[in-house]
């Protein structure tokens, strides 16, 4: 862990909600993103300024078929990166957190090659107010480790009360770099929230499970990963589009970030791709244009797998 | 044998030992000599059921008053291990579930070491473990090695191993202390709800009718509900439906959702994204339906037909009815 994420943790850790604030306007949080199935939710605004800091990955458009070079076995980022769709509604959810909060900002959190910013200048868009992007040649072929070691050292710097990130990204979903990157800033953590309302200095949030959802308390500063679907994510106005070139994004490489180079990257990775194969096709089946008694068809099917 | 010892992380249903947990419980046993279970709650109640399975022993937290199992259940073991209390393994296997997801992420920081992610299949090169990761849907596979030197930690996705007892002796119990977890264990669970739909589970079905977008609008998923259950099977859904609410979660079926592998998967206007696909391209007989003659999700059904679910679904429906 770096300077910085000991720092955070310590001033965050020592902030405890103010009780007489609490009291006076913690009727009940303002919750975001979608209802509970079958309920519906109380919307009282928080007053108190908040800083959200949005991880986002810059990945390539899913529309072009995806290709790994043979050579680095790494997924072939020679195309223009886009915003992953996951991250827009981490980026939305902040933008509306910090509306109803009353003041605040969203920050970003990018590690892309080359300081890549196409995607960043999306989110940047939608309303976020700035942006750090870590670049470093050191950083290729860096696993959900090593890619968490970074994230939780940039987002250091910011202290942040709340860290939002997607639960998965697009690409390579590993599903695991949220919870990592709580761990390495020893702070809580709550991942697949599909609605989030700050409550004074606290997150309640409802958290996907395999069964249905949890309503989960988490003190804040703390981790938030959420789903797909969590919010509508607005599209970039003009206005947005031409404020986004001119917003700050901070260029920082491994070293700014007091990371060594063997921690990161193929040196830090502690995995290897020793086999790409194609995996078992399924044999091509019946194709038929419904004329009509398509249903036939499919009833004799069933009937066929003497399932009726 | 390969490995010495295989760690798999135990999750629970109530009083049942979770179908992921048996299933890498097999993988488990045949790469290593001793394998043993790490959980939260109480071990005792699944000390039979892992035993059955092949666990030799189970490490247990006890209840953890509603803190999430991620930070508790990784404390826990990093502590065990680090003090020497405990022999820990060579490698670890949890399952792609939120939870597992959880434990595996904030157990690669305790203890330094890699996660191997979306594994779907097993096996040893020399003395390391090689998992199988499908990409790109489903076409490709990738053999991903632990190279750290360290006990890896491989994510197992559900459905990639049969679950078998093997007649193995009632597993040995011991307790897993968790540690003083700070400011990082503040979370609590607060309440529990459960959102599934009525019949047979979803993840168990022997037949699952999914609908997508191609339904048009959130009312018409009442025909998979009901075609579901005309054919004693559960109710799926695409992300698409999910994401905009017209089903909850537990619906989902695919990437983010659950993995199915039926008998029969009926697919109702689902144009089949990767996230879908690696969700039930493991079904044994896949139907689908949709509008679209290039949708991705013909490439992988026995029977397509290409039509519009309006018109193909009441008539599906009322010929099963008049049977």
């Amino acid at each position: 862990m770096t300077d910085e994420a000991t720092e955070l943790t310590m001033n965050k850790t020592r902030k405890v909600p103010d009780a007489t604030r609490r009291s006076s306007d913690s009727k009940s949080g303002r919750y975001l993103g979608r209802p509970a199935w079958g309920e519906t939710q109380p919307e009282v605004a928080d007053s108190s300024a908040m800083k959200v800091v949005v991880c986002v990955k810059q990945i390539p458009d899913p529309a072009d078929p995806g290709a790994l070079d043979p050579e680095t076995k790494t997924l072939k980022r020679d195309s223009k990166l886009i915003l992953d769709e996951s991250d827009s509604y981490g980026v939305e959810m902040a933008l509306q957190l910090v509306d109803a909060a009353g003041d605040g900002e969203v920050h970003l959190v990018s590690m892309a090659p080359n300081n890549e910013v196409s995607g960043l200048r999306t989110a940047l868009a939608m309303g976020a107010a700035s942006a750090t992007i870590v670049s470093d040649d050191a950083l290729q072929g860096s696993d959900a480790l090593g890619t968490a070691k970074v994230l939780a050292a940039a987002i250091a710097r910011q202290e942040p009360d709340l860290i939002l990130a997607a639960t998965e990204s697009s690409d390579g979903y590993t599903g695991t770099v949220p919870e990592m990157v709580a761990a390495l800033m020893d702070l809580p953590s709550v991942t697949f929230a599909k609605s989030i309302a700050i409550d004074g200095g606290a997150a309640k949030i409802q958290r996907q499970t395999e069964a249905g959802y949890d309503e989960v308390e988490c003190p804040l500063p703390a981790v938030v990963s959420v789903t797909a679907g969590v919010v509508e994510p607005r599209y970039p106005s003009f206005k947005g589009i031409m404020a986004a070139k001119s917003k700050p994004v901070d260029e920082l490489t491994i070293g700014d970030l007091g990371i060594d180079a063997d921690q990161v990257g193929w040196a830090g990775a502690g995995q290897e791709i020793v086999a790409i194969e194609d995996a078992p096709a399924r044999e091509a089946g019946e194709i038929i244009e419904d004329d009509g008694d398509a249903h036939e068809r499919i009833v004799a099917f069933l009937d066929e797998l003497k399932v009726l | 044998m390969g490995l010495d010892k295989i760690w798999v992380f135990g999750e629970a249903n109530g009083d049942a030992v979770a179908s992921i947990t048996l299933e890498m419980l097999v993988a488990a046993r045949e790469l290593a000599d001793t394998v043993e279970v790490f959980m939260a709650g109480d071990g005792d109640d699944y000390a039979e059921e892992l035993g059955e399975h092949g666990a030799e022993t189970v490490y247990s937290t006890g209840d953890l008053g509603g803190a999430l199992q991620g930070v508790a259940v990784a404390s826990a073991v990093a502590a065990a291990i680090g003090s020497g209390d405990v022999d820990g393994p060579d490698a670890f296997l949890i399952g792609t579930t939120q939870d597992g997801r959880d434990v595996a992420g904030r157990l690669a920081v305790k203890l330094d070491t890699p996660v191997i992610t979306n594994v779907v299949g097993l096996e040893l090169d020399g003395d390391q473990l090689v998992g199988s990761e499908p990409i790109f849907g489903g076409v490709t596979d990738v053999k991903v090695k632990n190279t750290s030197g360290k006990s890896g930690i491989f994510l197992v996705r559900p459905k990639s191993f049969e679950a078998v007892g093997m007649g193995g002796a009632e597993a040995d119990t011991e307790d897993l202390d968790v540690p003083d977890l700070g400011a990082a264990g503040a979370a609590r669970i607060t309440a529990t709800h459960a959102e599934e739909a009525d019949g047979p589970k979803l993840d168990e079905a022997a037949i699952v009718v999914s609908g997508g977008r191609g339904l048009g609008q959130a009312e018409a998923y009442e025909m998979i509900n009901t075609l579901a259950k005309s054919l004693g099977g559960a109710p799926g859904a695409s992300r698409a439906i999910v994401d905009s609410g017209w089903v909850p979660y537990s619906y989902q079926v695919g990437q983010t959702g659950k993995v199915v592998k039926p008998t029969v998967y009926l697919a109702c206007g689902i144009s089949g994204a990767t996230q879908h696909l690696v969700g039930m391209k493991g079904s044994k007989n896949i139907i689908a339906i949709n509008k679209d003659s290039e949708a991705p999700i013909f490439a992988v059904a026995d029977l397509g037909i290409i039509g519009d679910v309006h018109k193909v679904l009441p008539k599906l429906i009322e010929a099963l009815a008049n049977r």
